[in-house]
């Protein structure tokens, strides 16, 4: 029969229009401003800088080793070195960026930067209402906009996040211990030398005495 | 119809001047007529309705991928391979993987293969999910069979996204291994989803292949020849659908498609239904594979940590990698001499060469139907004009 097809056809769509109102299977559409869809905690957008603490000029995860910059494939990233230097996130002396900003009308989101950086300080985004009237300006995001905390970064993607945290922890308790077996040292050191000075002048015993102490050195 | 095909084969082109300039029309269809998915322009002549002569014009979405390629280095053109066929990224991550991993000889460990394996064939069930929409979009049923098949779409999408981050442009293949692995719960999802599938091919089978205005817009229509076909260089699904039984994942057994059973779906007659139909059985093929491959997928390594992310140096030398993407063979081309970025860089596009023979297949059609053929063959003006 001619048209058989067709009526099967439409029985389908009856099918699925009649069934809208009552599968939520069948109604996949979501109101999008007013209703918005569960965040997926891979998802990814662009690029953000990670800070520790409140100051986020102080607390930059970010070295300015010019990394990304080198390995961004469509080159969004901008860095400036600055000139002095400041304790990172472990302790250590380094530079921060004077300058950093990434236009973001340029990045293609491949998120290359996030796995060369070697100080787990550019992370990616998930913020997705970014349109703006200025082509130019708006869409060229400098240190200050680019800069979010800690905490944002574990609200948005948890299980890296604790991973990072956990990383860092080691890293600090690794450099607190350097830094004790470093003082710890000096102590020795300091005893050994009034130990020396102590046996030219009185008994070459004291000498014996300093050793086990010199053992914190290793 | 069958008087329709004796008479139209028996026009030339070259006793086209003969008829007379004033009695034929030149057409432009495109770069912005709404079938032709993307900015591609057809030069049609037409008698009336029926295409005398018709010469394809692209490259209006020519952005250099290959030169700027040879000035990246190597991982650096992997976010660049997704954007070729914006459909099927993670298909075009593996060519391109597949390419540099036999130019560094790098080994990919089991469970990454698998995630490959998984990852490309959810592809391959998204890519023709897709073309099937269009294709009926094409045909003039607006806006239902393709929002049924976006709706699909719509869950793999959100697979990959849960994996890789990105819903299309998903940059997840690494040099011996994947990016991530999956994270928990993710194998269940798409375990899930995978179950649901063929639900929809058979609303889908339903909806519209007995459609009797389906049949007539497609059976007999765009007719592409088994000695065409291999003489032209069709491949994938396309040239299945001429009866040329060679599917690269049978023939290559790259990868781990070895320990997997399916089989390739062949046509018969080479026409536009048969290019249709053949999808559909792509697809269950798929979901076998698929079956297979969650139920085996073993635990370990995803990536070989030996592999440089930067500064890799492959030594000098060439490579061609290639693949059964879902639109046919994808290849890449590489040849290196020992620097940080590919010498040479080539990329084998299937949408480019399958659409060479566009011209063969419309003559002597009607002007509605180079549409439908156009939808049949499955391009993608990512990848054929790059």
């Amino acid at each position: 029969m001619v048209g058989k097809g067709i009526i099967k056809g439409m029985v389908e769509t009856a099918r699925n229009f009649l069934g809208s109102y009552v599968s939520k299977q069948r109604l996949t559409t979501i109101q999008y401003p007013e209703e918005r869809a569960p965040q997926i905690e891979a998802a990814r957008n662009f690029p953000f800088l990670v800070f520790d603490g409140t100051d986020a000029e102080r607390g930059l995860r970010c070295v300015a080793c010019q990394i990304c910059e080198k390995e961004c494939p469509p080159k969004c990233i901008f860095i400036e070195k600055s000139k002095d230097k400041k304790p990172d996130a472990t302790g250590r002396m380094q530079f921060y960026p004077a300058t950093f900003n990434i236009d973001i009308s340029v990045c293609m989101s491949c998120q290359i930067c996030v796995e060369v950086c070697p100080f787990d300080s550019i992370k990616m985004d998930v913020v997705y209402d970014l349109s703006n009237n200025d082509r130019f300006a708006g869409l060229l995001l400098h240190k200050q906009q680019l800069a979010k905390s800690n905490e944002y970064y574990n609200t948005i993607h948890p299980t890296e996040a604790a991973a990072v945290d956990a990383h860092f922890a080691e890293e600090r308790a690794k450099a607190a211990a350097k830094v004790k077996a470093a003082a710890e040292a000096k102590l020795a050191a300091e005893a050994k030398a009034a130990a020396d000075s102590n046996a030219k002048a009185e008994t070459p015993l004291a000498d014996t005495q300093a050793q086990p102490v010199g053992g914190g050195t290793r | 119809m069958s008087d329709a095909t004796n008479l139209t084969a028996q026009i030339d082109i070259n006793t086209i001047p003969a008829l007379g300039k004033e009695q034929l029309l030149e057409l432009a269809m495109g770069p912005q007529h709404p079938s032709t998915h993307g900015v591609f322009r057809m030069n049609v002549v037409l008698d009336g309705e029926r295409v005398m002569k018709l010469k394809p014009v692209f490259g209006y979405l020519h952005r250099n991928h290959e030169k700027i390629a040879e000035s990246e280095t190597y991982l650096g053109s992997m976010p660049y391979t997704d954007r070729l066929d914006y459909i099927c990224s993670i298909t075009n991550n593996w060519a391109y993987a597949i390419a540099v991993e036999k130019l560094a000889g790098i080994e990919v460990p089991e469970r990454a293969e698998y995630l490959r394996v998984i990852t490309g064939e959810l592809t391959r069930l998204q890519n023709h999910a897709c073309l099937l929409g269009f294709l009926m979009q094409d045909m003039g049923a607006s806006g239902t069979p393709l929002m049924y098949a976006f709706r699909e779409r719509e869950k793999i999408m959100d697979l990959f996204e849960g994996l890789t981050g990105a819903r299309m442009m998903c940059n997840y293949l690494r040099f011996g291994g994947c990016r991530v692995d999956a994270p928990a719960g993710w194998m269940d999802a798409a375990r899930k989803v995978v179950a649901e599938f063929p639900r929809f091919l058979d609303e889908y089978e339903n909806l519209l292949v007995g459609n009797e205005i389906l049949m007539d817009r497609t059976q007999e229509v765009g007719i592409l020849s088994k000695e065409l076909a291999i003489n032209a260089g069709i491949s994938g699904p396309m040239a299945r659908a001429s009866g040329v039984d060679y599917d690269i994942r049978k023939v290559d057994h790259y990868s781990i498609y070895d320990r997997f059973n399916f089989r390739v779906p062949l046509g018969e007659r080479g026409d536009v239904y048969d290019r249709y139909m053949i999808r559909f059985l792509e697809m269950r093929e798929s979901i076998k594979i698929l079956e297979q491959a969650m139920r085996d997928i073993p635990d370990g390594p995803i990536v070989d940590p030996k592999t440089k992310i930067r500064g890799f140096r492959p030594k000098p030398g060439e490579a061609y990698g290639r693949i059964e993407s879902p639109k046919g063979e994808l290849g890449f081309y590489l040849v290196s001499d020992g620097a940080l970025n590919p010498y040479r860089y080539r990329v084998r596009p299937p949408s480019l060469i399958n659409l060479t023979v566009l011209e063969d297949l419309c003559i002597g059609q009607n002007v509605a139907d180079v549409v439908v053929i156009l939808g049949s063959i499955d391009i993608v003006l990512g990848e054929v004009d790059r």
